[in-house]
């Protein structure tokens, strides 16, 4: 499952972040910021338009996402974790 | 390194409280500048320890890792390294963490250990952290690293003693160099993970308090709520609470003026040059201080609260669809108190595009500098009265100009993302760090530079531009038995009349054009500029203070709104031009921010002219 579909509130850890294209600098930073494989993440909140961006909690810090930026992220979620 | 003094570089991630812990080690001596070349801050200080020993600091920028994403990254890599030019190797890195956030802030710790310098490690927060119930086995974790660790709380007096008597001890020893690549770049995650699991007991991973804030700060209605009257509450703040104190200063410049002037001969040219050029046109502009320093405040509690990032949150799509990003509403929002530190502060937006786009609109965010201009003419032409059972008419007014700048910046936001060629995707992610109150100190002296940078400008640029104009407007003289003001024969005067041609039609006077000119160095001159040409055609005692009340008799309705619409746009600060030249290294862009801008101000200030004047 994408951290994009995730569910406002649901628990998940990161299964791993995937290139949008080569060499993606974006993906890569996201890595550097922790978004590394089995850290719990949940999206804590939603922009006011279009619930875009995204406020991700990761471990202690939180992080706000666009959509685009938190598709590059697969989660597993409780059932499959 | 000398025996009495040490170079000591602090680094950290952005919002672990490096800068609280820089004011707190050095107080008020420091040093704001560049690096040479290129646009990061560089902030240096000083102080002297217990041993006598001199500490000199350098306060690097917030980074979350040393991949060199944006210059600041990469100047601050090479300034631990010791190979940026011009600026001598450290003797010790004092790397900041946020000790409530150490899972994000460690990494960053373990990649400056491979650089194989000293470094000391401050564990700042502790004081939050104590409160969370967040237990730290500080030896362990100083074992594990390999590096000293001490408590710090930077923002409680003495909260930095035990950093102090770690670096004016001996230097720690350095950690072996270690290559920097992909595989060992995953791994830190390892470590970090491993070193927590040792050291660190967090009964939860958040702040009650934030979460409780939160909800209710980036709730789609109730975030937009609170940020729309924040917004409006600090303009009409501006405009109220300044009142009293420009009151005070203006009495204070016109009593200080005649005390200065009583001893020269009334018709003397000295005696004109200090009223009529220095006092009249200085007085003009000193008495805004109150308003830009009210806003700064605002700002910067706002900035020290952690709100701001909340904003960009809340705004990021408005602004992503407009062509923008939420990390732009900071130097946006800068911009109100003046362009030159908004553009500044775009360094903060690691991606070029969203950064250059924030830079060619941010001139027309409305700067502080604009005020003088508005409040000049919403006094003289609006009249005061309450609209709709609460509101002031003026303070509408105000806040209607502000709007316009704000949409015009979207608009021409939107029309650059529409027809420029790149179409990438530029990222947001951004920390939105926990909230706090502001400390006194770090707020103080953050206005304390402001009202520097501000006060220089009035007494570098503004002075010599007011004399400047108090020359041209002065020489040559009327001749003998001449029927017209005197200002009508100097080259100010000619130079008024040639602009006229063009300003015609938007219904600016010749009186106007000329104080256009010295309003290109800062658009806060106009105002005393005015004033000086006035005083010059309306005898000595027409000074600036009266400027109201004679522009009120002497232009049209029309002639005013369309020079408050000139102003929502007004192209000419040539501070702006040089800042935007600077940041962005390229001629082409101050002559295309500056073109557009010139555009748009005569267009809106057409379009006002004549619908005003087929209104009246």
């Amino acid at each position: 499952m994408r951290l994009s579909d995730l569910p406002k509130g649901a628990p998940a850890v990161v299964d791993r972040v995937d290139d949008a294209h080569a060499s993606d600098p974006i993906a890569q930073r996201l890595r550097d910021l922790g978004f590394v494989e089995g850290e719990p993440v949940r999206v804590v909140a939603c922009g006011p338009l279009g619930a875009d961006p995204l406020l991700i909690q990761i471990g202690s810090t939180r992080f706000a996402l666009r959509r685009t930026e938190a598709e590059r992220v697969t989660v597993r979620t409780g059932a499959a974790a | 390194m000398s025996a009495s003094t040490l170079r000591i570089a602090l680094v950290g991630n952005p919002n672990c409280g490096k800068t609280a812990l820089f004011n707190q080690l050095t107080g008020g001596r420091q040093k704001v500048a560049n690096y040479a070349g290129v646009t990061v801050e560089r902030k240096e200080g000083r102080f002297t320890a217990p041993s006598g020993r001199v500490l000199h600091l350098l306060d690097l920028p917030g980074t979350y890792s040393f991949d060199a994403n944006s210059p600041d990254e990469q100047i601050t890599r090479d300034v631990c390294e010791g190979v940026y030019p011009g600026e001598p190797a450290p003797d010790l890195i004092v790397c900041v963490a946020d000790a409530t956030n150490l899972r994000l802030h460690l990494r960053f710790v373990l990649e400056v250990k491979r650089l194989g310098r000293p470094v000391v490690l401050a564990l700042n927060m502790m004081d939050t952290a104590r409160r969370r119930g967040i237990v730290i086995d500080v030896p362990e974790l100083q074992r594990r690293l390999g590096l000293p660790v001490v408590e710090t709380v930077a923002v409680k007096r003495g909260g930095a003693k035990a950093l102090i008597e770690r670096v004016d001890g001996e230097v720690p020893v350095a950690a072996p160099v270690q290559p920097d690549d992909a595989a060992s770049r995953a791994d830190l995650h390892a470590q970090v993970r491993e070193l927590l699991a040792a050291t660190v007991v967090m009964p939860r991973s958040t702040d009650a308090m934030d979460d409780a804030l939160d909800r209710w700060a980036l709730h789609p209605v109730f975030g937009l709520g609170i940020l729309a009257v924040l917004m409006f509450l600090i303009f009409q703040a501006v405009f109220s609470w300044a009142k009293p104190l420009m009151d005070g200063i203006q009495a204070g410049i016109t009593v200080l003026g005649a005390w200065m002037t009583q001893a020269l001969p009334a018709e003397s040219a000295l005696h004109s040059l200090l009223n009529d050029g220095i006092f009249a046109g200085l007085g003009a502009v000193l008495v805004f201080l109150p308003q830009i320093l009210i806003l700064f405040l605002f700002i910067l509690i706002l900035e020290e609260s952690g709100y701001l990032p909340r904003a960009a949150f809340l705004l990021d799509k408005l602004m992503f669809k407009a062509g923008l990003t939420g990390r732009a509403f900071i130097p946006l929002l800068s911009s109100f108190a003046c362009a030159i530190p908004g553009i500044m502060a775009t360094r903060s937006i690691t991606d070029p595009r969203d950064r250059l786009t924030t830079i060619l609109v941010a001139p027309l965010m409305t700067c502080s500098a604009r005020l003088p201009v508005y409040t000049l003419l919403i006094a003289a032409f609006i009249p005061q009265r309450t609209v709709w059972g609460i509101f002031n008419l003026q303070g509408v007014v105000l806040f209607t100009l502000y709007v316009a700048g704000i949409v015009s910046a979207l608009t021409v936001a939107f029309v650059i993302k529409r027809f420029r060629k790149d179409k990438s995707e530029h990222a947001l992610l951004m920390e939105l760090p926990s909230y706090r109150l502001p400390n006194v100190r770090d707020v103080a002296l953050g206005l304390w530079e402001r009202a520097k940078i501000f006060l220089k400008r009035v007494g570098g640029i503004i002075l010599a531009l007011t004399v400047l104009l108090w020359f041209l407007s002065s020489f040559p003289g009327a001749p003998e038995g001449a029927t017209q003001p005197a200002i009508n024969y100097s080259l100010a005067g000619r130079l008024g009349h040639l602009l006229h041609y063009v300003f015609a039609p938007i219904g600016f006077n010749w009186q106007i054009c000329i104080a256009l000119i010295p309003g290109l160095a800062a658009r806060e001159v106009a105002v005393s500029a005015l004033g000086t040409v006035y005083a010059m055609s309306g005898g000595h005692e027409a000074v600036a203070s009266q400027l109201g009340p004679v522009i009120a008799q002497q232009w049209p309705l029309a002639t005013a709104l369309s020079l408050l619409a000139w102003y929502v746009f007004a192209p000419q600060c040539i501070s702006t031009l040089a800042v935007i030249r600077r940041e962005t290294n390229s001629w082409r862009n101050v002559a295309i921010t500056a073109g557009y801008l010139f555009g748009l101000a005569y267009l809106a200030s057409l379009i006002a002219y004549q619908i005003a004047k087929a209104m009246t």
